[in-house]
């Protein structure tokens, strides 16, 4: 083990590196470029391969590309690059190729403000693509998390086939912090189910007791098709409800079957408590702050923080909405996750505390949302 | 007894794979691909070494049908995915099928960069000069006053050279020929195939389907006897005034130069950093 001070984005290229990346793909953008900057520093040190393309959707396609290919594939982008990468995060999804995301959150819309913080990609990161699909969508509050969940992104996506998408927002990503790395070699690396069959047998998108079939990497004696088109088990294009029904079935029930692996959610809650704030990424560092202020006043308030945001976290929200009378949400956006709490808490009140003018909802004004009673 | 045929074509289709194909009769995606298909056992290289990479659009089905790793991608991403493919393994031969629109108007950006970075790709674009999947809109390549689904008065916009740009972009071997001289197109493709770097081959085809039609050009014949009366080679033309070839479909192999490949570049890269920094460990 070893302890640096460093930034969340370079805590996300350490990240991948322990996790087995072998090739980046990205485009220079702020607040995202240290993670480019690092990984091509890196990756030729472990013999992985860095290449700058032409822009953001060159770069999810090359990552894809090179997943296919066997290696472990990473993009790196902020809000203006992660529009452009929505069509290939589909792609990714309908294809089942493993793929990691890193969004680093700044101000939108548009160009907006580039080295601003904000949490206004939460939706896009669920819906940006066309069409139904399931994603995961993991969130660091720290740096050091910033690592873990960068490993984390990894492994669910091997395990998964799917693409994982890791929501950073301009504080993490540019704060520095202690962390304590572990040694890489101790780090839980999980690897693509690799298929055992003869290649004639090998069916690339067949039913498995996992709901994930076996991945064969290009190259490797599998001779197979891969589309984004609608596809039969063999990979081939198909127009057939009978075949349609069943993936769109399969590729949820995948994610769905597993909520408990995936669902990362840390609480410090009790049952006496009647207020309870449920925050992610920085704005869980304000909330938590907020929380021991008022603890320290003696006012019973409990605390919900979300790592994982998609697949939106029911189970626990709906446990916290029958304790809690009062759930506070604060987000540096308008109210994005805020409207999936009030989906699941019933007749509770959900207080919003917004703020999406590039600076940080305050532990001040969550504070006051504890206390306006 | 009637003899048996043998074609060397069916040893590199799917056996799994259900036939008929999506192109209409008459079409000249078919030419390519038996074209490909020629070259590549010609060259006798190992089905398994071989990815097809392809984007959207009519020229973006042929893949399916062959026996090797296949990849349909996204409009005009092609070259893309095949970078990060060549580049995760620089072993396999990596080739990209295209159409004109699918490479050069979607596409063209990467079709610059890819050609610019010299990476060890074989980049066939199957030039039709319009949009056939989506139903004859014109497209980069249309001729000036052609008729189009989207050019009802005729199209002003003037066709991009698709050889110049490749052969400017960076690209290491530049050929074209027509689907109609098709012994031509199977030798450049061989030889796109076996370059070391990023080679391009324009195969210039019909559609009588849409342009055709629009254009009234008359039936398949007609336009594969127009792909043969309109074209000549690149010494023939020379011998032209400019103006007189403008009009002309140009074949012959434009360019072809050596210059280091991208991802053996990289693999020297990574060999010269891990020498380095297992020197500096040494001393630390």
């Amino acid at each position: 083990m070893t302890t640096k001070l460093m930034q969340g984005n370079e805590a996300v290229g350490w990240g991948a590196i322990a996790a087995g990346c072998k090739f980046f793909a990205g485009y220079p953008i702020t607040p995202s470029t240290e993670i480019a900057e690092m990984l091509s520093r890196e990756l030729p040190k472990v013999g992985g391969k860095f290449i700058q393309m032409e822009d953001e959707i060159a770069s999810l396609a090359a990552c894809i590309g090179a997943s296919v290919g066997g290696s472990k594939s990473l993009t790196a982008t902020s809000g203006p690059g992660f529009s452009l990468m929505q069509e290939h995060i589909g792609y990714a999804a309908m294809t089942e190729v493993p793929v990691v995301i890193v969004d680093v959150q700044r101000l939108g819309p548009s160009t907006g403000q580039p080295t601003s913080a904000s949490q206004g990609d939460v939706m896009q990161s669920r819906w940006g693509t066309h069409g139904d699909h399931p994603i995961i969508v993991l969130c660091p509050v720290t740096v050091g998390q910033s690592f873990e969940l960068a490993v984390k992104a990894f492994n669910y996506s091997e395990k998964y086939r799917t693409p994982v998408i890791l929501l950073l927002d301009e504080v993490i990503g540019h704060m520095r912090e202690k962390v304590d790395l572990p040694d890489f070699d101790s780090v839980e690396r999980v690897e693509r189910t690799a298929t055992d069959v003869p290649p004639e047998w090998y069916k690339p998108y067949g039913d498995s007791l996992s709901d994930v079939p076996p991945m064969a990497n290009f190259g490797e004696g599998y001779r197979y098709h891969i589309t984004g088109l609608f596809h039969d088990i063999l990979g081939y294009p198909t127009t057939r409800l009978d075949e349609i029904d069943p993936w769109i079935e399969r590729i949820h029930r995948k994610i769905e079957r597993n909520l408990n692996d995936i669902t990362l959610v840390e609480e410090d809650l009790s049952e006496s408590d009647k207020t309870v704030v449920v925050a992610y990424g920085a704005s869980a560092r304000s909330a938590r702050h907020a929380v021991k202020l008022a603890r320290q006043r003696r006012t019973k308030v409990g605390m919900v923080t979300l790592l994982t945001i998609w697949p939106f976290a029911e189970d626990e929200i709906s446990r916290v909405a029958r304790i809690a009378k009062r759930i506070i949400v604060p987000e540096m956006n308008l109210g994005q996750l805020a409207l999936e709490v009030e989906r699941v808490a019933g007749r509770k009140k959900v207080i919003r505390v917004n703020r999406a003018n590039g600076e940080m909802v305050t532990p001040q004004m969550i504070l006051e949302a504890i206390e306006d009673r | 007894m009637p003899t048996q045929v043998e074609h060397t074509e069916y040893m590199y289709l799917r056996p799994t794979k259900k036939f008929p194909n999506v192109w209409c009769a008459g079409c000249g995606i078919g030419i390519v691909m038996g074209a490909l298909i020629r070259a590549i056992d010609r060259i006798g290289l190992d089905k398994d070494e071989i990815a097809l990479v392809s984007g959207i659009g009519c020229t973006g089905r042929m893949p399916v049908y062959m026996d090797f790793n296949t990849m349909h991608t996204t409009h005009g991403r092609a070259l893309a995915f095949a970078t990060g493919l060549k580049i995760a393994r620089p072993n396999m031969k990596v080739i990209t099928i295209m159409g004109d629109g699918d490479a050069l108007a979607i596409g063209g950006n990467h079709f610059i960069h890819a050609a610019r970075r010299n990476i060890g790709i074989t980049a066939i674009v199957v030039n039709n000069a319009i949009y056939g999947m989506t139903g004859g809109q014109y497209s980069p390549t249309t001729p000036i006053g052609s008729k189009a689904a989207t050019a009802p008065y005729g199209n002003i916009e003037p066709p991009m050279p698709i050889c110049d740009v490749a052969k400017a972009a960076g690209a290491t071997y530049v050929a074209r020929s027509t689907v109609y001289h098709s012994v031509e197109l199977d030798r450049f493709i061989e030889q796109a195939v076996r370059k070391n770097g990023f080679s391009l081959v324009e195969a210039v085809s019909y559609c009588p389907t849409t342009f055709g039609r629009m254009n009234k050009l008359g039936t398949t014949v007609d336009m594969m006897r127009l792909l043969k009366e309109n074209s000549l080679s690149i010494s023939a033309a020379e011998k032209l005034t400019p103006e007189e070839r403008e009009e002309k479909i140009v074949r012959g192999v434009y360019y072809d130069v050596e210059k280091p490949e991208y991802t053996q570049l990289y693999e020297e890269l990574i060999h010269n950093v891990q020498q380095a920094e297992a020197a500096r460990l040494e001393r630390a």
